[in-house]
């Protein structure tokens, strides 16, 4: 039920080595507002079947992710320190779906999913900084009543 | 060239870079894919108590939040360097029935009218950002994943339960758009 949250990798590293997932992260965020995936009117559009924008890029990201994911097992390629890619099932549970329309709701009413709360500030909306503790809140109350949660 | 750049991207460009992110993640260090784990990470560093579900060595996970801390510096860079100064498209049905809530302002891809911080003190301001915030986030954990790690890193991986979430956050997100928000932007 966890597995979204294991670190696969074994190898120990320094701090600095975590830089260059801020500069994926960097990338990626420039890529979220200038696709406007951040934009509240754009996820409306998406959920009001307005445009297509947004069917576009989740779909198309979605190819090509799959494609990579194909490639990497077809050619077992390693990690630029040369470990082995692995990838682990996820097993379903009821908590896909409750959670998942409890999650479509709130992305329904903030306009934004975890990834663009944090661009949304860099963007200038302060006030975002409330919904992204808010959405921390809501993780902790998870945590803590999860045991007599239905899954 | 920057004037290009400038313009808002085609999904067809934004769309297949963004999955680009997948095996970046996986080649530069065998990471899966998943922002909504960052939150996860941020009560297990600071408020854990002694609640199991945030027992574990967040120090391992630490590529997660420079990750989400490099998307709030790629929002600062959009916004600077790279900002679109015209108003930002939407359907025109959309505007119609938004300027019903008092909705007019077109100029961000953040609603000014509706997420400031005055409205934060307003019934339907803070169900969207103080509800709003506390549901993406409780989902996110409840369904093990959130538009990128279900939607996008999940559905790459072809695991069928990720297809479940996924349909279950369109079918929350329809009924929110189309039934609720309506309402509570009435209030």
């Amino acid at each position: 039920m966890d597995s979204i949250c294991i670190n696969e990798s074994r190898k120990q590293h320094k701090w600095h080595y975590n830089i260059k997932y801020l500069i994926v992260g960097l990338i990626f965020g420039v890529l979220f507002v200038k696709a406007e995936v951040v934009s509240w009117f754009r996820i409306q559009e998406m959920f009001r079947l307005q445009s297509f924008h947004m069917f576009g890029i989740i779909g198309s990201a979605v190819v090509i992710g799959m494609i990579s994911v194909w490639l990497i097992k077809r050619f077992d390629i390693k990690t630029l320190s040369g470990e082995k890619i692995t990838f682990n099932d996820k097993k379903f549970n009821k908590g896909q779906i409750y959670g998942g329309v409890l999650f479509g709701l709130g992305w329904g009413l903030t306009g934004a999913c975890p990834g663009p709360l944090f661009a949304q500030i860099g963007l200038g909306a302060t006030v975002v900084i409330v919904t992204l503790i808010s959405a921390v809140a809501g993780t902790w109350v998870y945590g803590r009543f999860r045991d007599q949660l239905p899954h | 060239m920057l004037e290009m750049i400038r313009q808002p991207w085609p999904w067809y460009v934004a769309g297949p870079l963004i999955g680009l992110t997948v095996p970046a993640l996986l080649i530069l260090g065998n990471k899966s894919f998943g922002i909504s784990s960052s939150l996860r990470h941020a009560c297990a560093m600071c408020l854990p108590g002694k609640i199991p579900f945030f027992q574990y060595n967040w120090k391992k996970e630490l590529w997660n939040m420079f990750f989400v801390l490099g998307v709030f510096f790629g929002g600062i860079i959009a916004a600077t360097l790279l900002a679109n100064t015209a108003p930002i498209q939407v359907n025109p049905s959309l505007v119609e029935e938004l300027s019903t809530y008092g909705v007019t302002d077109f100029s961000s891809l953040v609603p000014s009218d509706l997420v400031n911080w005055n409205m934060l003190f307003t019934v339907p301001g803070f169900i969207m950002m103080v509800g709003g915030g506390f549901l993406v986030g409780f989902g996110a954990r409840y369904a093990g994943g959130c538009t990128s790690g279900h939607s996008i890193m999940g559905l790459s991986t072809l695991q069928w339960p990720s297809l479940v979430a996924t349909v279950s956050f369109m079918i929350g997100g329809f009924v929110m758009a189309n039934w609720i928000l309506p309402f509570i932007l009435s209030l």
